[in-house]
């Protein structure tokens, strides 16, 4: 009992610090990875490559000033953020980043829970993170900030359910919502990867979590060229910060889980499963950076119009066409 | 432990629950609504039905409640209004409550609950989802056609242009 008590806790710290070091050296990956794909050189000056560039931002975002806006309402100005940065950690629980390993006689499986709704957590987790974004849009009085909050929501609910569609016909093969499960059915050989068995649900799935985490091309909600920044305007230092962790954290997870769902997550030869897991996100995040270094931003009726008249009918057809193809 | 938990997810939902009904800022009573909605989801997860409480966050919290809070904002000043709760039919409205309380008090204490004695499935979701293709098939089709109904209707209402509407081209 205590023991395994202990296990979960270690779990829990490693994922939670691994998490926390990835965010922060994702900004650094980001800032070196758009500047290369626009022939500059990025941050390099504090620690070797610039390695050591997001602690010195940690630490001048911490010493700024937290004020309040004036006018503002204090308590969900406060609340806001962490809204938006706590929901993309939560869901990391469900992913495994190796299979059930045994230390000492005892079975320990490589997640820190296993949960039977894993991918309805993560999504539900998803829809959570949304209230970060509106709660500052609307505390802040502002009129960037409300319009950014204001787009948000609209964004969130479109895409959202696209991004619930898309996955659909996956589970229906998989029969299971268990991520560490739909992981085990894909290992073996890379023709198990779920990724070539619905391969219209990758895309529509890796869209729609693009459009959820505000990344461009859609990060209408910050929109800097029109909005100011959008819904976190009125933040200064650590809180705006949390903010942008926020984003980071769930571009982390949303590559997390798309690994697991499409690309046999840990799974893969020779090299120890920990490293296949990094090796498949850190390629997602870079398709991430990739994507904001090379496109531009939508309008934002025609993100509504892609969403609502694009993603919407696909995802429908994959469920339908997979559908057929299970019975036939 | 979970008699203190479900307790502490009661009080929570049943207080936000009140706010969302008295309060004067329709902003604060939307995201007290979602804090009410968030105790259920946990008291669901007491009861282990995972599938139950992931479904209540995601179409109540995530989409139904942002769905008013979109709303909300985008009604120009009303969060700046202070709204009345009550209208010149409290005190009918009270007798009525009144009624109804009693009436599902003598109904909770009245009744002898059925308590089964069957283990839990293993994977409810699965369960949950077999029960509603086989047995309860028909009310869950009906409830279907209902939202689809609801769904044309709304576009109906909200549809101003197109010719279809006889009355709108002299605008």
């Amino acid at each position: 009992m205590l023991l395994s008590i202990f296990i979960d806790v270690v779990k829990v710290i490693v994922v939670f610090a691994g998490f926390m070091i990835m965010i922060a050296y994702t900004t650094w990956f980001e800032r070196r990875m758009v500047a290369f794909i626009q022939s500059r050189l990025g941050p390099n000056r504090v620690g070797p490559a610039g390695l050591l560039q997001p602690i010195a931002d940690a630490f001048k975002l911490l010493f700024k000033e937290p004020f309040l806006p004036e006018k503002s309402n204090k308590v969900l100005f406060s609340l806001a953020p962490m809204i938006a940065f706590i929901p993309p950690i939560l869901a990391v629980a469900v992913v495994p980043i190796g299979d059930t390993i045994t230390i000492a006689g005892r079975k320990v499986e490589l997640l820190i829970s296993d949960l039977n709704i894993g991918i309805l957590y993560v999504f539900a987790l998803g829809s959570i993170g949304v209230y970060g974004l509106v709660l500052a849009g609307w505390s802040s009085n502002s009129k960037y900030s409300l319009l950014g909050g204001l787009r948000s929501s609209a964004q969130m609910i479109s895409y959202e359910i696209g991004l619930g569609l898309s996955v659909v016909g996956l589970l229906m093969i998989a029969q299971t919502f268990s991520i560490a499960e739909i992981v085990r059915q894909q290992s073996g050989s890379v023709l198990n990867w779920y990724f070539f068995k619905q391969p219209v649900a990758f895309f529509l799935f890796f869209i729609c979590a693009m459009a959820e985490s505000n990344r461009l091309p859609f990060d209408l909600p910050e929109a800097e060229s029109e909005l100011v920044a959008g819904y976190h305007t009125e933040y200064p230092g650590m809180r705006f910060a949390l903010f942008f962790l926020g984003e980071y954290a769930h571009m982390i997870t949303v590559s997390m889980v798309t690994a697991s769902l499409f690309f046999g997550g840990w799974s893969g030869p020779f090299l120890p499963p920990i490293v296949w897991f990094l090796i498949k996100v850190v390629a997602f995040l870079f398709i991430y950076v990739w994507v904001r270094g090379t496109l531009p931003r939508f309008r934002y009726d025609q993100l509504m119009r892609f969403g609502w008249l694009v993603i919407f009918p696909l995802t429908l057809v994959n469920i339908l066409v997979t559908g057929l193809v299970m019975v036939l | 432990m979970s008699m203190l938990i479900f307790y502490i997810l009661a009080i929570v939902a049943v207080v936000s629950a009140l706010m969302v009904v008295t309060l004067r800022n329709v902003f604060h009573s939307a995201l007290f609504l979602v804090l009410t909605l968030f105790s259920v989801a946990g008291i669901y997860v007491l009861l282990e039905a995972e599938f139950l409480a992931a479904v209540q966050v995601l179409i109540y919290v995530g989409a139904i409640t942002i769905l008013m809070i979109f709303a909300i904002m985008l009604t120009y000043q009303i969060t700046s209004k202070s709204i009345r709760q009550v209208n010149e039919q409290v005190i009918p409205a009270v007798i009525i409550v009144l009624v109804f309380f009693v009436l599902s008090l003598v109904t909770l204490i009245k009744t002898s609950w059925p308590v089964s004695n069957k283990s839990l499935p293993g994977n409810n979701t699965f369960e949950i989802g077999r029960q509603l293709l086989s047995t309860y098939v028909i009310p869950f089709e009906v409830v279907s056609i209902v939202l689809l109904i609801a769904l044309i209707g709304a576009i109906i209402i909200s549809r101003q242009d197109g010719p279809s509407r006889p009355g709108q081209e002299d605008r």
